[in-house]
């Protein structure tokens, strides 16, 4: 551990950190444009200029190692000097247009130029104009501004593995473009305009809409995947204006995906802001009291056999608590989460991503079955892909072929191939168990088919078999893509004893065995079509945030908060309870969905025990207490997937798994709803159409 | 020299003749499997060969599939290096050297004879074809100054009417002698060498 003096103060730092680590670990504040502490070590900026002894010149902090005896000086006239000397150089192109620059106000340059530039310029040249490269519909360019840090080269690189973007020219000539300025095609991508200190890349759909002053921040969690991202919700007034990644080192780093991104204009677009009752197969506006009025005289002449719940993939907690506790009191054991019609549940163990996102960065081999984690979870294949570029892991795939920016290998499409492995018949076997933290990432598209309960037991057996399941290290591992899954299946919200899944309510509802189906923001139903084709003659109640497919069925339509409006728990795919605050109000009489429950179970005749937010909360971790430490994993148990891999697989279909996402930008009604997210689905369409990159094609 | 350009038109496709794939194979061969990237300018330089002295799009997009590379990472290195022209050139590109010793020594009158009988702007095709003509920095014949390289050749101690006339060869399909245009031998003085003259010397020098 060598020991270096950072401004007199003596420190011991680890060996191989750079100058600029041990200086901030000494205190001491280091400007720096291009450097970034997940990115490569670039040294082009030389904004962090420090002085070493016996060394003639300033040195780059940012590039240079600690060496024992090393004396830094940070805070001497020269450094000033240099600092102040690059400042102007870094300036002379820049132009002088923060007044009309979307980064104003959170701009490293601005800032920078503030505490350690010259207060005026020397320089009266012409200065040196670039013209805008197109990005997409996600990044807006104006590349005069581009200081050339390179950090969103590194980035696309390095992180989101598509190789998209580059630096052309040299010297003062040079300029940062994507090849033959086509579209960025990577679900990471607007993570760039976060990493450029200056205005160069900034977001197309915030585009001179706000101020960061005048914004309201709001620390929340993601819902567009079951990663549960940290986010901070940014809005003004009523609406959400823009959303941005919080720092969370076991979740999603300092990343989030483009569709936690700029999904946020769905929100203020096809909201159900008031109820809705269908007369005569039109909905026509009507008051909370006709609603609840109807949805009681239904319940109660049809009783609780006959009424079925199922949740949808962005639901809270809370919503899903009190709609249980409302259909047990009615005595129903209709009632599902799981939309996609997976044969999850028992153990927690058996439906957790048991290893965890973060240790995602260690695992020595993977194996991915039904599983695209590049869409489903875009966060955690880019710490499979760092965990790839640290070691080149091995990694292979059940399912279809996918591109996932690392190189792995396809066995095999279904279950058949899943059973070989399991039976150790497969030379991936031997790589698994060679390996010391091996990961089986088991993904939805394995589940939601017929070989869904062989898929997950062999799934298990392998885990077993493997060395998978040890007390240090579980590398069970299922993929969720929905927020609210996890959730529902710690809340128990699965048939009960002679309950029925979702397949069951639907054809329940066909065959006239359910005649009332309460969907809670059920959107993807695992079929589609006409009402009479998948509910019957049943009566529909809706309760969500938008006009998507689940309000088209809908007899009632109840009008709920989005994630953004309501404080509520979420657990992501590792079983990890998180918290979302509230950022803005439901729009018009849209109201908080427990308390959408807990009025319509006073008008029932049934009232739930609880009156406020933390009433329920108190009930909830009563009732299942891990749910109370926020923020924190209760792992899930071994001996449970250890017996599910036990049980007998029975005759497989040999139908190749298929993937739940068929569109990236569209899983779900916030999505579906935003216009940023249809302009990407239609290029990402496009792209699919053409097939590959077709020349001078933009 | 201003921001290098792919240009407008484009070929629609390019690839490697049997000859010159053979000569990149043997290029991509040099370096350890996992490191062919190393080979991209090589490769670059003769695609640029094969496409009349000039790099197309689609021979970078042709030379980044043989290596594994991405599009963009070969297009950083064609647009950077500047010996790769990203547009059409004259069957013979005249690279006059303006740099200080050549500037001095008159590389403006080699300069005014390019723009008098080629075109008036650098980086442009003479109407025939023959010719066209860009300014370089250092081409390493100070000692020969002013100089200009034509293809692969040197030609050196040029005045205005020595390149007027070297143009005019150029253009009439005769092949002029490279090197020196002053009748001088390499970079000796002018009428010979004067000084070294002792036959001696060497004589000593070949008993070692």
């Amino acid at each position: 551990m060598p020991t270096i003096t950072v401004d007199g103060n003596e420190i011991e730092v680890e060996a191989g950190l750079t100058v600029l680590q041990a200086c901030e670990m000494a205190g001491a504040e280091i400007p720096r444009f291009c450097y970034h502490e997940r990115l490569s070590i670039a040294g082009n900026c030389r904004m962090c200029l420090v002085e070493l002894e016996k060394s003639a010149k300033p040195i780059a902090s940012c590039a240079m190692p600690v060496a024992e005896g090393m004396v830094v000086h940070t805070n001497t006239p020269t450094v000033k000097k240099a600092r102040e000397g690059v400042m102007e150089f870094l300036l002379i192109n820049h132009p002088l247009d923060c007044p009309i620059c979307d980064q104003g106000g959170e701009c490293d340059l601005q800032d920078q130029a503030m505490a350690y530039g010259v207060d005026s310029s020397r320089y009266d040249e012409n200065k040196r104009a670039v013209e805008e490269k197109y990005m997409g519909p996600l990044i807006k360019t104006i590349m005069t501004r581009c200081i050339h840090c390179t950090r969103c080269v590194r980035f696309s690189t390095e992180v989101a593995g598509v190789e998209e973007i580059g630096a052309i020219g040299r010297g003062e000539d040079m300029e940062i473009t994507t090849y033959l300025e086509q579209a960025v095609n990577s679900e990471l991508s607007g993570n760039v305009i976060d990493l450029c200190p200056v205005g160069a890349l900034t977001s197309k759909p915030y585009a001179f809409s706000a101020r960061p002053w005048e914004l309201r921040k709001t620390e929340s969690v993601d819902v567009m995947d079951a990663v549960g991202s940290a986010i901070r919700v940014d809005s003004r007034g009523r609406e959400v204006m823009r959303v941005l990644p919080r720092l969370h080192e076991d979740v999603n780093e300092e990343w989030i995906s483009d569709k936690a991104r700029f999904a946020c204009d769905g929100l203020n677009r096809q909201r159900l802001d008031r109820p809705y009752i269908r007369v005569d197969g039109k909905l026509k506006p009507a008051s909370w009291d006709e609603a609840f009025n109807l949805i009681t005289s239904k319940i109660s002449a049809v009783g609780g056999e006959k009424i079925a719940a199922i949740t949808g993939d962005q639901v809270c907690l809370e919503s899903m608590k009190a709609l249980k506790d409302l259909w047990s009191a009615l005595e129903s054991p209709h009632l599902d989460c799981r939309q996609d019609g997976t044969p999850l549940g028992g153990g927690r163990g058996t439906y957790l991503f048991n290893s965890t996102i973060a240790a995602a960065n260690q695992t020595d081999a993977v194996l991915l079955v039904g599983a695209n984690p590049r869409w489903e979870a875009p966060v955690l294949n880019a710490r499979i892909r760092k965990a790839y570029l640290d070691r080149l892991i091995p990694i292979g795939a059940v399912g279809p072929q996918t591109d996932l920016t690392y190189p792995h290998e396809v066995f095999g499409a279904g279950a058949q191939t899943l059973e070989q492995i399991a039976n150790g018949q497969h030379t991936f076997a031997e790589k698994l168990k060679a390996a010391e933290r091996p990961m089986l990432i088991l993904g939805q598209g394995a589940l939601a088919g017929p070989d869904g309960k062989a898929a997950i037991t062999l799934a298990a057996r392998i885990a077993d078999t493997n060395g998978m399941l040890r007390e240090d290290w579980n590398g069970f591992n299922v993929l969720h893509t929905a927020a609210s899954r996890v959730g529902g299946l710690d809340l128990g919200f699965i048939p009960a004893d002679g309950g029925r899944d979702t397949k069951q309510i639907l054809s329940g509802c066909r065959s006239g065995d359910i005649e009332l189906v309460y969907l809670l923001g059920a959107d993807d139903l695992p079929e589609a079509g006409d009402k009479a084709d998948v509910f019957g003659e049943a009566f529909v109640v809706y309760q969500g945030s938008h006009g998507d497919s689940g309000a088209h069925f809908a007899d009632v339509i109840l009008p709920g908060a989005a994630y953004t409006e309501k404080h509520g728990l979420w657990v992501n795919t590792e079983g990890r309870v998180q918290e979302a605050k509230a950022a803005s109000f439901p729009p018009g009489e849209a109201r908080e969905d427990w308390k959408i429950i807990r009025a319509l179970s006073s008008a029932i005749g049934k009232p739930l025990d609880y009156n406020t937010l933390a009433e329920l909360r108190a009930s909830l971790f009563d009732a299942h207490p891990h749910l109370a430490a926020i923020d924190d994993i209760s792992p899930g148990d071994i001996s449970s997937i250890r017996a599910l891999g036990e049980q007998s697989v029975g005759q497989l279909s040999g139908d190749p798994f298929a993937l739940p996402i068929k569109d990236y930008y569209l899983t779900n009604p916030i999505a579906r709803a935003s216009e940023t997210m249809a302009e990407c689905s239609a290029l990402f369409a496009q792209r699919q159409s053409d097939g590959k990159v077709t020349g001078t094609h933009g | 020299m201003s921001a290098r350009r792919l240009a407008k038109e484009q070929p629609t496709e390019f690839s490697f003749s049997a000859e010159n794939l053979e000569i990149a194979k043997q290029q991509i061969a040099k370096y350890p499997e996992g490191r062919q990237a190393s080979a991209v300018i090589p490769l670059l330089w003769i695609a640029q060969r094969q496409g009349d002295g000039w790099l197309s799009e689609p021979a970078m997009r042709c030379v980044a599939d043989m290596l594994g590379m991405a599009y963009i990472r070969v297009y950083e290195i064609a647009t950077f290096y500047t010996m790769f022209n990203l547009s059409p050139v004259g069957k013979h590109l005249v690279q006059v050297c303006t740099t200080t010793p050549c500037w001095l020594r008159g590389s403006d009158d080699v300069v005014n004879a390019c723009k008098k009988h080629i075109h008036e702007k650098p980086h442009t095709v003479s109407e025939d074809g023959t010719f066209s003509w860009m300014e370089v920095e250092c081409l390493g014949a100070c000692v020969n100054a002013p100089m200009v390289q034509v293809g692969d050749d040197f030609f050196e101690d040029l005045d205005g009417p020595k390149m007027e006339a070297l143009l005019s060869d150029l253009r009439a399909g005769k092949n002029p002698e490279p090197g020196p245009q002053n009748e001088r031998h390499s970079s000796e003085p002018m009428g010979g060498a004067t000084t070294l003259l002792d036959k001696e010397i060497y004589a000593a020098q070949g008993e070692n």
